[in-house]
């Protein structure tokens, strides 16, 4: 059975938040995205895997190589995901004020 | 227009930081932490238990639609009026280990104060863990909504 992946499972590890950094820069291919770390190029083949899985990375075949590049519309997700938490909060807090202004000064 | 509330989570820290702007007396946001009956409006959750004091601890608890409880407890490292509470947060029967929370509570003019809560993850996935409940809720909530649209 092949597990389904979230944006989410890739930027919960460093090494996968790193290779996002890189290819955001310019699209790379795998030599290149491995020559960036001191791991086994077999480590970070699989990190390129599932960044793949998840579709923030997409490959494309230019001659011989293949490059990847980062699909911007799962990277938004990422962004929009810290957006909800703030709202939860905004909302309490406005809350929070308004009770406040209707408190008589002398509680 | 500028959000009222910001929210920072910078990648690979295990960290997040809250700060907000209250059109609202220091002494008056303070209040708002510390009143059981306050904290019970705003928060909307029960007040079991608060110690406002150092070494106190203290004691939530909310029922959600369903009815089910959830508690929230923490203890209360630092206390200082109108500055700052430091203090624990565990949410209880969850796989979420225990929080830290920096409070600091700030003047700005006698009209306006500011709050600033730094929390402290034990590790980077459970911060994002924590990060993603609200966005998680929100997607279940739409697909409820559009399950309900449907069986209509």
């Amino acid at each position: 059975m092949k597990l389904r992946r979230d944006v989410f499972q890739a930027i919960a590890d460093p090494t996968r938040r790193t290779i996002i950094s890189l290819v955001a820069l310019q699209a790379m291919t795998p030599g290149a995205i491995a020559e960036e770390f001191n791991f086994s190029r077999q480590t970070v083949s699989r990190h390129i895997q599932i960044l793949t899985e998840c579709e923030i990375l997409k490959q494309e075949q230019t001659g011989r190589e293949i490059y990847y590049h980062l699909n911007p519309e799962k990277l938004k997700v990422i962004a929009e995901f810290i957006e909800p938490y703030r709202k939860m909060w905004d909302e309490r807090f406005n809350t929070l004020e308004a009770i406040m202004k209707n408190q008589p000064n002398n509680l | 227009m500028e959000q009222k509330t910001k929210v920072v989570a910078d990648e690979g820290k295990q960290e997040i930081r809250i700060s907000r702007v209250f059109g609202l007396p220091l002494e008056s946001l303070f209040k708002a932490y510390v009143v059981p009956e306050i904290i019970e409006q705003w928060m909307g959750t029960k007040v079991i238990k608060l110690e406002c004091k150092r070494h106190g601890s203290y004691h939530f608890e909310t029922t959600d639609p369903k009815g089910n409880k959830h508690g929230f407890n923490g203890t209360i490292h630092e206390f200082e009026s109108n500055q700052k509470i430091t203090r624990t947060f565990e949410m209880e029967n969850t796989t979420f280990p225990v929080q830290l929370e920096f409070l600091e509570f700030q003047d700005i003019n006698e009209n306006n104060s500011k709050l600033d809560i730094l929390i402290v993850f034990k590790s980077v996935s459970d911060r994002d863990n924590l990060l993603k409940l609200p966005f998680a809720f929100g997607l279940n909530m739409a697909h409820n909504k559009l399950e309900e649209l449907f069986s209509n």
